[in-house]
């Protein structure tokens, strides 16, 4: 336990956050018996919290897409007859749905990844910058999925 | 050296090593992308002697294999990482040890396939 006249930090569930307080008195307006909550799922997440998480996911969904990735290089290369089956192939639209779907996954995962290689090097990790670049990235994560389905879907 | 123990599936056997791997390998695909979407762009009418004639250059080939183990290397730390936040035993209980190994086996033998499954296919070209 801490001395009473301290100022102890505590945590809030309300405000989503940490906050430390400092005040004085502040000890008597506040009892740190409170309960603590820290249930991710109950918790409001901010946005850079969802980026990074669909960053994990859209990892996992690229990890399994390399299959079909690689089986398109394989046709692709292979012979004449398999690069022309590719386009038969993407005649469909389902078929289409799918590697759009994978190619978007891997545009999100690269533009949320270059996100965190960028705060690596200290820039944008800061609460307002980090916020502001995890909008950046829904924001050119939309837009170059849009893109890719504009290559995808050029006659549309 | 008990943090010895946690780190026995990870690439390097040491977090620096590895946040530095997933990095390097993730800068690497990062061009190799930017290359791909270059030749895809200055060739929008792409027949199989053009796609055959890109993979068949020597340098292409080198940097197709080095990005296909950035991506083996990657891919095995992103899943690493995965497995040893998610599958648990706060969130699986005592069978977390088994399912952990079983994940991260998949994970390397689908792995090891892309791998030579790649080399494949760049070899026969």
């Amino acid at each position: 336990m801490l001395p009473p006249k301290l100022a102890t930090p505590y945590v809030t569930a309300r405000g989503g956050g940490l906050k430390t307080c400092k005040q004085e008195g502040c000890d008597n307006a506040v009892k740190d018996k409170r309960p603590v909550n820290l249930d991710l799922g109950t918790i409001r997440l901010p946005l850079a919290a969802y980026t990074s998480i669909l960053h994990r996911i859209s990892g996992v969904i690229v990890f399994i897409g390399i299959a079909i990735l690689l089986w398109l290089f394989d046709l692709s290369l292979g012979s004449e007859d398999g690069f022309n089956t590719i386009r038969q192939t993407l005649d469909s639209f389902m078929a289409r749905l799918v590697l759009w779907g994978i190619l978007s996954a891997l545009a999100y995962h690269l533009v949320a990844g270059i996100r965190h290689l960028l705060m690596d090097m200290g820039i944008a990790d800061g609460k307002a910058s980090g916020t502001n670049s995890a909008r950046l990235v829904v924001v050119v994560g939309i837009l170059l999925i849009l893109v890719l389905g504009g290559w995808l879907w050029p006659a549309v | 050296m008990a943090g010895r123990v946690s780190s026995v599936s990870s690439l390097g056997r040491s977090g620096l090593y590895d946040w530095m791997v997933q990095r390097v390998s993730a800068v690497l695909m990062l061009a190799y992308i930017l290359f791909l979407v270059i030749v895809l762009v200055r060739t929008p009418d792409m027949q199989y002697a053009d796609w055959q004639a890109i993979f068949a250059l020597t340098w292409v080939k080198i940097f197709s294999l080095i990005t296909l183990l950035a991506l083996c290397a990657h891919a095995w730390v992103g899943m690493w990482t995965i497995a040893t936040d998610y599958l648990t035993g706060a969130m699986l209980g005592s069978a977390a040890t088994c399912i952990r190994f079983g994940f991260q086996s998949a994970c390397l033998i689908v792995l090891l396939a892309y791998f030579v499954w790649g080399v494949q296919i760049l070899w026969s070209v």
